[in-house]
Protein backbone atom coordinates (compact mmCIF):
# COMPACT_ATOMS: atom_id res chain seq x y z
CA UNK A 1 0.00 0.00 0.00
CA UNK A 2 1.21 3.50 -0.80
CA UNK A 3 0.82 6.27 1.77
CA UNK A 4 2.27 9.73 2.15
CA UNK A 5 4.53 10.45 5.09
CA UNK A 6 5.65 13.77 6.55
CA UNK A 7 9.44 13.83 6.32
CA UNK A 8 9.64 15.91 9.48
CA UNK A 9 7.47 14.10 12.00
CA UNK A 10 6.48 10.85 10.37
CA UNK A 11 2.74 11.65 10.22
CA UNK A 12 1.07 9.39 7.66
CA UNK A 13 -1.74 10.26 5.25
CA UNK A 14 -3.70 7.32 3.96
CA UNK A 15 -6.05 8.03 1.05
CA UNK A 16 -8.55 5.35 2.05
CA UNK A 17 -8.92 6.79 5.55
CA UNK A 18 -8.70 10.48 4.69
CA UNK A 19 -8.56 12.84 7.65
CA UNK A 20 -12.12 13.47 8.77
CA UNK A 21 -10.90 15.56 11.73
CA UNK A 22 -9.32 18.00 9.24
CA UNK A 23 -12.32 17.96 6.91
CA UNK A 24 -10.74 15.57 4.40
CA UNK A 25 -13.19 12.79 3.51
CA UNK A 26 -12.12 9.13 3.34
CA UNK A 27 -11.06 8.27 -0.21
CA UNK A 28 -9.62 11.72 -0.99
CA UNK A 29 -6.66 11.33 -3.35
CA UNK A 30 -3.39 12.90 -2.26
CA UNK A 31 -3.40 14.95 -5.45
CA UNK A 32 -6.76 16.47 -4.47
CA UNK A 33 -5.55 17.83 -1.15
CA UNK A 34 -4.95 21.59 -1.49
CA UNK A 35 -1.33 22.69 -1.92
CA UNK A 36 -1.61 24.98 1.13
CA UNK A 37 -2.63 22.10 3.38
CA UNK A 38 -0.16 21.54 6.23
CA UNK A 39 0.78 18.54 8.34
CA UNK A 40 -1.70 18.41 11.24
CA UNK A 41 1.03 17.28 13.64
CA UNK A 42 3.95 19.55 12.87
CA UNK A 43 2.67 22.16 10.43
CA UNK A 44 5.06 21.60 7.50
CA UNK A 45 3.80 21.97 3.94
CA UNK A 46 2.23 19.31 1.74
CA UNK A 47 5.40 19.41 -0.38
CA UNK A 48 7.33 18.05 2.59
CA UNK A 49 5.49 14.75 2.39
CA UNK A 50 6.99 11.81 0.52
CA UNK A 51 5.30 8.75 -0.84
CA UNK A 52 6.28 5.58 0.96
CA UNK A 53 5.16 2.00 0.59
CA UNK A 54 4.23 0.15 3.74
CA UNK B 1 37.06 19.75 -4.67
CA UNK B 2 36.78 20.24 -0.91
CA UNK B 3 33.45 19.16 0.52
CA UNK B 4 30.63 21.02 2.14
CA UNK B 5 30.76 19.89 5.74
CA UNK B 6 27.59 19.87 7.83
CA UNK B 7 27.84 19.56 11.59
CA UNK B 8 24.72 18.13 13.18
CA UNK B 9 22.14 15.49 12.28
CA UNK B 10 18.96 17.07 13.55
CA UNK B 11 16.12 18.50 11.49
CA UNK B 12 18.34 21.41 10.39
CA UNK B 13 21.31 19.37 9.17
CA UNK B 14 19.27 16.69 7.42
CA UNK B 15 16.78 19.06 5.82
CA UNK B 16 19.69 21.06 4.43
CA UNK B 17 21.32 17.95 2.95
CA UNK B 18 18.05 16.77 1.43
CA UNK B 19 17.31 20.18 -0.11
CA UNK B 20 20.86 20.55 -1.38
CA UNK B 21 20.74 17.14 -3.07
CA UNK B 22 17.53 18.18 -4.87
CA UNK B 23 19.57 20.98 -6.46
CA UNK B 24 22.95 19.33 -6.90
CA UNK B 25 23.87 15.64 -7.03
CA UNK B 26 27.62 16.04 -7.24
CA UNK B 27 28.90 18.38 -4.51
CA UNK B 28 30.73 16.20 -1.99
CA UNK B 29 29.07 16.43 1.44
CA UNK B 30 30.39 15.21 4.76
CA UNK B 31 28.04 15.16 7.73
CA UNK B 32 29.63 15.02 11.15
CA UNK B 33 27.47 14.28 14.18
CA UNK B 34 28.25 13.50 17.76
CA UNK B 35 25.34 11.07 18.11
CA UNK B 36 24.37 8.07 15.99
CA UNK B 37 22.86 10.22 13.25
CA UNK B 38 19.63 8.23 13.20
CA UNK B 39 16.84 10.58 12.16
CA UNK B 40 13.93 11.11 14.50
CA UNK B 41 11.43 13.91 14.85
CA UNK B 42 12.41 15.97 17.86
CA UNK B 43 8.94 17.50 18.34
CA UNK B 44 7.54 14.04 19.07
CA UNK B 45 9.76 13.63 22.16
CA UNK B 46 7.25 15.63 24.18
CA UNK B 47 4.17 13.70 23.08
CA UNK B 48 5.40 10.15 22.50
CA UNK B 49 5.06 8.73 25.98
CA UNK B 50 1.29 8.44 26.19
CA UNK B 51 1.42 6.61 22.85
CA UNK B 52 3.75 4.13 24.61
CA UNK B 53 6.46 4.71 22.05
CA UNK B 54 9.88 3.31 22.78
CA UNK B 55 12.88 5.37 21.76
CA UNK B 56 13.82 2.97 18.95
CA UNK B 57 10.38 3.28 17.37
CA UNK B 58 10.81 7.08 17.09
CA UNK B 59 13.65 6.64 14.61
CA UNK B 60 12.19 7.40 11.18
CA UNK B 61 15.31 6.59 9.15
CA UNK B 62 18.61 4.98 10.15
CA UNK B 63 21.66 7.16 9.58
CA UNK B 64 23.33 4.80 7.09
CA UNK B 65 20.15 4.71 4.96
CA UNK B 66 20.00 8.52 4.76
CA UNK B 67 23.70 8.65 3.90
CA UNK B 68 23.10 6.16 1.09
CA UNK B 69 19.98 7.89 -0.26
CA UNK B 70 21.47 11.38 -0.13
CA UNK B 71 25.01 10.36 -1.10
CA UNK B 72 27.07 11.86 1.67
CA UNK B 73 29.85 10.66 3.94
CA UNK B 74 28.61 10.15 7.48
CA UNK B 75 30.90 10.56 10.46
CA UNK B 76 28.73 9.46 13.38
CA UNK B 77 29.63 9.55 17.07
CA UNK B 78 32.32 12.08 16.19
CA UNK B 79 33.09 15.10 18.36
CA UNK B 80 34.38 18.27 16.68
CA UNK B 81 37.05 19.96 18.79
CA UNK B 82 37.81 23.12 16.84
CA UNK B 83 37.37 25.07 13.62
CA UNK B 84 40.60 26.35 12.04
CA UNK B 85 39.25 29.07 9.80
CA UNK B 86 42.49 30.07 8.07
CA UNK B 87 43.11 26.51 6.91
CA UNK B 88 39.37 25.81 6.44
CA UNK B 89 39.81 22.70 8.49
CA UNK B 90 38.05 20.98 11.36
CA UNK B 91 39.83 19.25 14.18
CA UNK B 92 37.67 16.21 15.00
CA UNK B 93 37.89 12.94 16.93
CA UNK B 94 38.21 11.30 13.49
CA UNK B 95 41.13 13.52 12.44
CA UNK B 96 41.37 16.70 10.39
CA UNK B 97 38.65 17.43 7.82
CA UNK B 98 38.99 20.17 5.23
CA UNK B 99 35.94 22.12 4.08
CA UNK B 100 35.00 24.44 1.26
CA UNK B 101 31.90 25.60 3.13
CA UNK B 102 30.96 24.73 6.70
CA UNK B 103 27.42 24.59 8.06
CA UNK B 104 26.87 24.63 11.81
CA UNK B 105 23.58 22.91 12.61
CA UNK B 106 24.54 21.90 16.11
CA UNK B 107 21.37 22.76 18.00
CA UNK B 108 20.83 24.01 21.51
CA UNK B 109 21.27 22.83 25.08
CA UNK B 110 18.47 22.79 27.62
CA UNK B 111 18.81 25.68 30.04
CA UNK B 112 19.45 24.46 33.58
CA UNK B 113 18.46 26.88 36.29
CA UNK B 114 20.76 26.86 39.31
CA UNK B 115 19.27 24.78 42.13
CA UNK B 116 20.29 24.01 45.67
CA UNK B 117 19.72 20.72 47.43
CA UNK B 118 21.37 17.31 47.53
CA UNK B 119 19.49 15.99 44.48
CA UNK B 120 19.81 19.03 42.18
CA UNK B 121 21.91 16.88 39.85
CA UNK B 122 19.09 14.35 39.39
CA UNK B 123 16.84 16.78 37.53
CA UNK B 124 16.13 15.45 34.03
CA UNK B 125 15.71 17.29 30.78
CA UNK B 126 14.77 15.87 27.41
CA UNK B 127 16.60 17.31 24.42
CA UNK B 128 17.39 14.26 22.33
CA UNK B 129 16.52 10.63 21.83
CA UNK B 130 18.91 9.31 24.47
CA UNK B 131 17.40 11.71 27.05
CA UNK B 132 13.98 10.36 26.07
CA UNK B 133 15.20 6.78 26.61
CA UNK B 134 16.44 7.77 30.04
CA UNK B 135 13.16 9.50 30.91
CA UNK B 136 11.18 6.42 29.86
CA UNK B 137 13.32 4.24 32.10
CA UNK B 138 12.82 6.55 35.06
CA UNK B 139 9.07 6.85 34.43
CA UNK B 140 8.80 3.08 34.69
CA UNK B 141 9.36 3.36 38.45
CA UNK B 142 7.43 6.60 39.01
CA UNK B 143 3.91 7.78 39.72
CA UNK B 144 4.37 11.52 40.17
CA UNK B 145 6.30 14.05 38.08
CA UNK B 146 7.22 17.66 38.82
CA UNK B 147 7.86 19.76 35.71
CA UNK B 148 9.90 22.93 36.05
CA UNK B 149 8.68 25.28 33.32
CA UNK B 150 5.14 25.85 32.05
CA UNK B 151 6.06 26.92 28.53
CA UNK B 152 5.37 25.08 25.30
CA UNK B 153 7.53 22.02 26.04
CA UNK B 154 6.57 21.90 29.74
CA UNK B 155 2.87 21.96 28.87
CA UNK B 156 3.28 19.32 26.15
CA UNK B 157 5.02 17.03 28.62
CA UNK B 158 2.40 17.78 31.28
CA UNK B 159 -0.39 16.79 28.89
CA UNK B 160 1.44 13.70 27.65
CA UNK B 161 2.40 12.39 31.09
CA UNK B 162 -0.98 13.18 32.66
CA UNK B 163 -2.62 11.29 29.81
CA UNK B 164 -0.34 8.34 30.57
CA UNK B 165 -1.64 8.34 34.15
CA UNK B 166 1.04 10.28 36.04
CA UNK B 167 0.23 12.85 38.67
CA UNK B 168 1.90 15.98 37.26
CA UNK B 169 2.78 19.27 38.95
CA UNK B 170 3.92 22.22 36.80
CA UNK B 171 5.98 25.00 38.40
CA UNK B 172 6.60 28.27 36.54
CA UNK B 173 7.66 31.74 37.70
CA UNK B 174 5.40 33.34 35.07
CA UNK B 175 1.72 34.17 35.51
CA UNK B 176 0.08 31.58 33.20
CA UNK B 177 0.91 28.74 30.77
CA UNK B 178 3.06 29.40 27.66
CA UNK B 179 3.40 33.08 28.57
CA UNK B 180 6.31 33.47 26.14
CA UNK B 181 4.07 32.88 23.12
CA UNK B 182 0.45 33.35 24.15
CA UNK B 183 -1.57 36.33 25.37
CA UNK B 184 -2.95 35.79 28.86
CA UNK B 185 -6.54 34.98 27.94
CA UNK B 186 -5.36 32.30 25.50
CA UNK B 187 -2.78 30.80 27.87
CA UNK B 188 -5.34 30.54 30.66
CA UNK B 189 -7.53 28.33 28.44
CA UNK B 190 -5.08 25.52 29.12
CA UNK B 191 -5.52 25.62 32.91
CA UNK B 192 -8.83 23.78 33.30
CA UNK B 193 -8.38 21.09 30.60
CA UNK B 194 -5.03 20.01 32.05
CA UNK B 195 -6.33 20.31 35.61
CA UNK B 196 -9.09 17.91 34.61
CA UNK B 197 -6.37 15.45 33.62
CA UNK B 198 -4.91 15.79 37.11
CA UNK B 199 -2.24 18.47 36.52
CA UNK B 200 -1.55 20.83 39.45
CA UNK B 201 -0.28 24.29 38.53
CA UNK B 202 2.08 26.48 40.58
CA UNK B 203 2.55 29.87 38.92
CA UNK B 204 4.51 32.86 40.13
CA UNK B 205 7.07 30.69 41.88
CA UNK B 206 10.18 28.71 41.02
CA UNK B 207 11.96 25.69 42.41
CA UNK B 208 14.93 26.61 44.58
CA UNK B 209 15.94 23.28 46.08
CA UNK B 210 15.61 19.65 45.10
CA UNK B 211 16.34 17.19 47.90
CA UNK B 212 16.15 13.41 47.98
CA UNK B 213 13.23 12.17 50.01
CA UNK B 214 12.57 8.44 50.26
CA UNK B 215 12.61 7.02 46.74
CA UNK B 216 11.70 10.42 45.28
CA UNK B 217 12.30 14.12 45.75
CA UNK B 218 11.05 17.16 47.62
CA UNK B 219 11.15 20.47 45.76
CA UNK B 220 11.21 23.65 47.80
CA UNK B 221 9.78 26.59 45.91
CA UNK B 222 10.58 30.28 46.24
CA UNK B 223 7.24 30.85 48.02
CA UNK B 224 8.45 28.30 50.63
CA UNK B 225 5.83 25.72 49.62
CA UNK B 226 6.98 22.19 48.82
CA UNK B 227 6.13 19.68 46.10
CA UNK B 228 6.87 15.95 46.25
CA UNK B 229 7.59 13.97 43.11
CA UNK B 230 9.25 10.75 41.99
CA UNK B 231 10.82 12.52 38.98
CA UNK B 232 11.79 16.14 38.37
CA UNK B 233 11.83 17.26 34.75
CA UNK B 234 13.23 20.62 33.68
CA UNK B 235 11.75 22.30 30.58
CA UNK B 236 12.70 25.94 30.95
CA UNK B 237 14.00 26.68 27.48
CA UNK B 238 16.95 26.27 25.16
CA UNK B 239 20.32 27.96 24.87
CA UNK B 240 21.95 27.88 21.42
CA UNK B 241 25.25 26.01 21.29
CA UNK B 242 27.74 28.76 20.50
CA UNK B 243 30.98 27.64 22.12
CA UNK B 244 32.56 26.05 19.03
CA UNK B 245 31.81 29.18 16.96
CA UNK B 246 32.92 31.49 19.74
CA UNK B 247 36.24 29.67 20.15
CA UNK B 248 36.79 30.07 16.41
CA UNK B 249 36.30 33.83 16.72
CA UNK B 250 32.95 34.01 14.93
CA UNK B 251 30.48 36.68 16.00
CA UNK B 252 28.05 35.25 18.54
CA UNK B 253 25.26 36.80 20.55
CA UNK B 254 22.54 34.64 22.03
CA UNK B 255 23.10 32.34 19.05
CA UNK B 256 25.68 32.16 16.27
CA UNK B 257 25.06 35.46 14.46
CA UNK B 258 24.09 35.04 10.80
CA UNK B 259 22.45 37.24 8.19
CA UNK B 260 19.46 36.48 5.96
CA UNK B 261 21.74 34.24 3.87
CA UNK B 262 22.54 32.24 7.04
CA UNK B 263 26.14 33.43 6.64
CA UNK B 264 28.21 34.03 9.77
CA UNK B 265 30.94 36.63 10.19
CA UNK B 266 33.15 34.22 8.17
CA UNK B 267 31.87 33.99 4.58
CA UNK B 268 32.70 30.26 4.38
CA UNK B 269 30.73 29.37 7.51
CA UNK B 270 26.95 29.25 7.86
CA UNK B 271 24.65 28.44 10.77
CA UNK B 272 21.18 26.99 10.76
CA UNK B 273 18.53 25.82 13.20
CA UNK B 274 18.45 26.11 16.98
CA UNK B 275 22.09 27.27 17.20
CA UNK B 276 21.60 30.22 14.83
CA UNK B 277 20.52 33.76 15.48
CA UNK B 278 19.19 35.09 12.18
CA UNK B 279 19.32 38.88 12.11
CA UNK B 280 18.98 38.95 15.88
CA UNK B 281 16.25 36.33 16.18
CA UNK B 282 16.44 32.75 17.42
CA UNK B 283 13.59 30.67 16.01
CA UNK B 284 13.80 27.14 17.43
CA UNK B 285 10.72 25.77 15.64
CA UNK B 286 10.16 23.38 12.76
CA UNK B 287 8.92 25.78 10.08
CA UNK B 288 11.67 28.41 10.34
CA UNK B 289 14.24 25.61 10.14
CA UNK B 290 12.64 24.23 6.96
CA UNK B 291 12.58 27.65 5.29
CA UNK B 292 16.12 28.51 6.33
CA UNK B 293 17.42 25.12 5.17
CA UNK B 294 15.84 25.61 1.76
CA UNK B 295 17.36 29.06 1.32
CA UNK B 296 20.79 27.89 2.45
CA UNK B 297 20.64 24.89 0.10
CA UNK B 298 20.18 27.32 -2.81
CA UNK B 299 23.08 29.47 -1.69
CA UNK B 300 25.35 26.43 -1.30
CA UNK B 301 24.29 25.22 -4.75
CA UNK B 302 25.49 28.50 -6.20
CA UNK B 303 22.50 30.82 -6.43
CA UNK B 304 22.50 33.53 -3.77
CA UNK B 305 19.29 33.14 -1.82
CA UNK B 306 18.00 35.04 1.17
CA UNK B 307 15.66 33.39 3.61
CA UNK B 308 12.22 34.95 3.59
CA UNK B 309 9.99 33.79 6.38
CA UNK B 310 6.27 33.63 5.66
CA UNK B 311 3.83 33.54 8.57
CA UNK B 312 4.82 30.47 10.55
CA UNK B 313 2.28 29.34 13.12
CA UNK B 314 3.52 27.23 16.00
CA UNK B 315 1.44 24.19 16.97
CA UNK B 316 1.32 23.27 20.66
CA UNK B 317 0.71 19.54 21.03
CA UNK B 318 -1.66 19.58 24.00
CA UNK B 319 -4.47 17.26 22.85
CA UNK B 320 -6.50 18.05 25.99
CA UNK B 321 -6.81 21.56 24.54
CA UNK B 322 -5.01 22.03 21.21
CA UNK B 323 -3.34 25.36 20.48
CA UNK B 324 -1.95 27.09 17.39
CA UNK B 325 -0.26 30.45 17.67
CA UNK B 326 1.31 32.92 15.28
CA UNK B 327 3.44 34.71 17.85
CA UNK B 328 4.32 38.38 17.68
CA UNK B 329 7.60 39.85 18.91
CA UNK B 330 7.51 40.91 22.55
CA UNK B 331 7.90 44.59 21.61
CA UNK B 332 5.44 44.58 18.67
CA UNK B 333 3.13 47.61 18.54
CA UNK B 334 -0.54 46.72 18.73
CA UNK B 335 -3.10 44.84 20.79
CA UNK B 336 -4.54 41.38 21.28
CA UNK B 337 -8.30 41.22 20.76
CA UNK B 338 -10.73 38.43 21.54
CA UNK B 339 -12.53 37.47 18.29
CA UNK B 340 -14.58 34.52 19.53
CA UNK B 341 -14.97 32.53 22.70
CA UNK B 342 -16.53 29.07 23.06
CA UNK B 343 -14.76 25.80 23.87
CA UNK B 344 -11.52 27.73 23.65
CA UNK B 345 -10.68 31.16 22.29
CA UNK B 346 -9.83 32.87 18.99
CA UNK B 347 -7.64 35.94 19.42
CA UNK B 348 -5.96 38.20 16.90
CA UNK B 349 -3.08 40.64 17.34
CA UNK B 350 -3.74 43.90 15.49
CA UNK B 351 -1.08 46.46 14.60
CA UNK B 352 -1.73 50.23 14.79
CA UNK B 353 -3.07 50.10 11.18
CA UNK B 354 -5.63 47.59 12.49
CA UNK B 355 -4.16 44.77 10.38
CA UNK B 356 -4.03 41.32 11.94
CA UNK B 357 -0.38 40.25 12.25
CA UNK B 358 -0.62 37.43 14.79
CA UNK B 359 -3.14 35.08 16.33
CA UNK B 360 -3.76 32.60 19.11
CA UNK B 361 -6.25 29.79 18.60
CA UNK B 362 -7.15 27.34 21.33
CA UNK B 363 -9.56 24.43 21.74
CA UNK B 364 -12.21 24.27 19.04
CA UNK B 365 -10.56 27.16 17.16
CA UNK B 366 -7.11 25.55 16.84
CA UNK B 367 -8.09 23.90 13.57
CA UNK B 368 -8.58 27.34 11.94
CA UNK B 369 -4.79 27.72 11.70
CA UNK B 370 -4.58 27.80 7.88
CA UNK B 371 -7.46 30.24 7.34
CA UNK B 372 -6.16 32.56 10.05
CA UNK B 373 -2.65 32.47 8.59
CA UNK B 374 -4.07 33.43 5.19
CA UNK B 375 -5.94 36.36 6.78
CA UNK B 376 -2.81 37.86 8.33
CA UNK B 377 -1.22 40.90 6.69
CA UNK B 378 2.08 40.25 4.93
Amino acid sequence: MKVWQCVVCGFIYNEAEGLPSEGIAPGTAWADIPADWACPDCGVAKSDFEMVEI
Amino acid sequence: MKPIVVLGSGLAGYTLVRELRKLNHDIPIILVTRDSGDYYSKPTLSNAFAQKKEAASLVLTAAKDIAEQQKFTLLANTEVHAIHREARQLDTAAGAIGYEKLVLAIGADPIRIPLQGDAAGDVLSVNDLSDYTHLRDELGKAKTVAIMGGGLIGCEFANDLALAGYKVTVIDPGPYPIAGLLPEQAGRQLLAPLKNLGVSWHFGTAAQRVDASGAGYTLTLSDQSTVSADIVLSAVGLRPRIQLAKNAGLTVNRGIAVDEQLQSSDHAIFALGDCAEINGQTLPYVLPIMHAARALAKTLAGEDAKVVFPHMPVVVKTPAHPIAVLPVPRDAAGNWKVLAEGQGIRMGFFNPQNEMVGFALTGEYAKERSEMTARCAA
